[in-house]
């Protein structure tokens, strides 16, 4: 199969420039993750519940919930994305053109991945900003790594999704029936160890449960999860859905 | 060689068959069209041809090209304009044609300059770095077409390429096409489902209906299979007239409906004085009205299909609405 690196590259340039170019859509992207930072991180300031006692406070604890909250959305909207290039009509212009069906979905993952990057950086340094302080500056490498992890396999998925439903009548209902309990049950913002046992079983299947355990033990160097756990699931996982979503895209027909 | 050659295409939707086995055959630097009404499989057959969607059976070559088996070379060397617009609104005109440019595998610089030059042929140099957001429909639907010659293929794909536009905007559109392929000898094929577009555009037309194609010829050859010019004339006293008429020898066919005659006669604007010749008194009628109609490619459609293109596309939008429900179940 062959890959065209300058598709790729267009696919991803396109991607930059709309991105830059709609400030308006990036802050309603992070406008969730941020009230969840500013409102949570505040609210529950120096208080104590089980499982966070790990964690230096309560901030420690939430800032990595919160990136994977950033991660997951944005990048399953990415994924999505493809639903408003057929709506709109572009979806034809790069089919018809003489590059590789892999090449698109590639150009398509690199630039999602990007622009989710980016957002979970952000919130990143507005943390940094609300007084949360890195474990070891070493682990930001690492914690980049299982972000890119993280968003490759919910890009993935915001492709499977994509071609099951063809138009997009179910956007919101991504958002209501995947997205948020993903999230919740992920323990981004409490720990799992506090929920009911059979709740704690149906989060070991949430993807988004190892990713924001991993982002834990990579920023605070804390986590329940053994790291070797995290990262084998989200390889998994990432090259899973990466591969289910190619192979859909690839036979989807305009 | 010819540009284009499709035999026994044939594509089944959900038991379907939108196309059913066409044969036609595109020369080179010929300009194509394709006519029918929405839904007749005008846009599934280009769609096949430019190897978006996977024929059900038959085969097709594009510049000699499978679209089985040679997908990329098929695409490499077609332009197309989408019957929709195919943009990204939220990039310029010109950043939407570079793009594209190097999709098809030019340089940087290669791009920028077949861009500038495209985007002087349709008149949009003056808009270039503006989002194509705040395009009208026009020049969206021009914009594509530059953006279709940018990579320089030899055969353009065009569906539908005025739908929705303004007159004057179609008349400009016209122009350019014709212009692309008499001076740049690009070879094009298009769809409408507008009459005179087909007329005015088109060396050869296939109408197409349900599917298959019913007649194949230049509008020419098409309008005068109808027998020529169509006179109607409106009397006072139809029985008396009727006489007259039945024997006249240039009338080669003669309708009658609520008091008006519709004669079928060759060069009817030399039939027009022969008629106004006619002795009132010894004939026993007087002429109210004469109307002199031309044959158009609507009578061709109407004579090959049995009705007129609109009353088509009512009862196939009705066909199609019907399949769609049953599907949805």
């Amino acid at each position: 199969m062959e890959i065209n690196l300058t598709a790729i590259y267009i696919l991803w340039l396109r991607e930059m420039k709309r991105f830059f170019r709609s400030w308006s859509r990036m802050v309603s992207m992070l406008m969730m993750p941020l009230f969840f930072l500013i409102f949570l991180g505040f609210g529950f300031k120096g208080a104590f519940f089980p499982g966070v006692g790990y964690t230096k406070d309560y901030i420690h604890f939430l800032v990595p919930g919160v990136i994977g909250m950033t991660l997951i959305s944005t990048s399953i909207m990415a994924g999505l994305s493809v639903l408003w290039d057929r709506e709109f009509g572009f979806l034809k212009e790069i089919m018809v053109a003489p590059v590789t069906r892999v090449s698109i979905v590639i150009g398509r993952i690199v630039g999602g991945m990007t622009t989710s990057l980016i957002q979970a950086i952000l919130i990143l340094i507005i943390s940094i900003g609300m007084g949360f302080t890195f474990y070891n500056f070493s682990s930001f490498l690492l914690t980049v790594l299982i972000m890119i992890l993280i968003s490759s396999g919910f890009i993935g998925l915001g492709l499977i999704f994509a071609s099951i439903m063809r138009d997009i009548q179910g956007f919101g209902l991504i958002t209501q029936m995947i997205i948020m309990p993903l999230m919740f049950l992920s323990g981004a913002i409490f720990p799992l160890t506090n929920l009911p046992r059979l709740l704690r079983y149906v989060s070991y299947l949430d993807p988004l449960t190892y990713g924001v355990e991993g982002l834990r033990r990579a920023l605070v160097g804390f986590s329940f999860l053994p790291f070797w756990l995290d990262f084998l699931v989200l390889v998994s996982f990432s090259a899973f859905s990466i591969i289910l979503g190619s192979y859909l895209f690839e036979k989807s027909e305009v | 060689m010819a540009a284009i050659s499709v035999e026994n295409l044939t594509k089944v939707f959900n038991g379907l068959r939108a196309v059913d086995g066409i044969s036609f055959e595109v020369k080179e630097g010929e300009l194509f069209g394709l006519l029918g009404p929405n839904g007749a499989g005008k846009t599934t057959t280009l769609n096949m041809l430019a190897t978006l969607i996977r024929p059900t059976s038959g085969k097709a070559f594009v510049s000699g090209f499978d679209v089985w088996k040679e997908k990329n070379k098929v695409r490499k060397s077609i332009g197309m304009v989408f019957q929709e617009p195919a943009l990204d609104n939220y990039l310029t005109g010109r950043e939407n044609l570079e793009f594209h440019g190097m999709m098809y595998g030019l340089s940087r610089r290669e791009a920028k300059e077949r861009v500038k030059e495209a985007l002087k042929i349709v008149e949009l140099e003056e808009f270039a770095d503006k989002l194509v957001e705040t395009y009208s429909g026009g020049m969206k639907r021009r914009l594509e077409i530059a953006r279709a010659l940018v990579h320089q293929p030899k055969i353009l794909f065009l569906d539908e390429p005025t739908l929705g536009l303004d007159a004057q905007t179609r008349r400009r559109i016209w122009d350019y096409i014709k212009k692309l392929n008499k001076e740049r000898g690009v070879t094009i094929i298009l769809t409408t489902h507008y009459m005179e577009e087909a007329d005015f555009l088109a060396q050869r037309v296939a109408i197409i209906d349900y599917g298959k194609i019913v007649a194949l010829d230049d509008p020419e050859n098409l309008k005068n299979l109808l027998g020529g010019d169509v006179i109607s004339v409106e009397v006072d006293n139809p029985r008396n007239a009727k006489k007259v008429f039945e024997e006249l020898p240039w009338v080669k066919k003669l309708n009658h409906e609520n008091g008006i005659f519709y004669l079928q006669v060759e060069k009817g604007e030399e039939k027009i004085p022969l008629l106004i010749k006619i002795d009132d008194k010894k004939a026993g009628f007087k002429i109210k009205s004469i109307n002199l109609r031309k044959p158009t490619l609507e009578d061709v459609f109407l004579h090959f299909t049995g009705r007129t293109i609109r009353e088509r596309e009512a009862s196939q939008a009705e066909r199609f609405k019907e399949r769609a429900r049953i599907h949805r179940r």
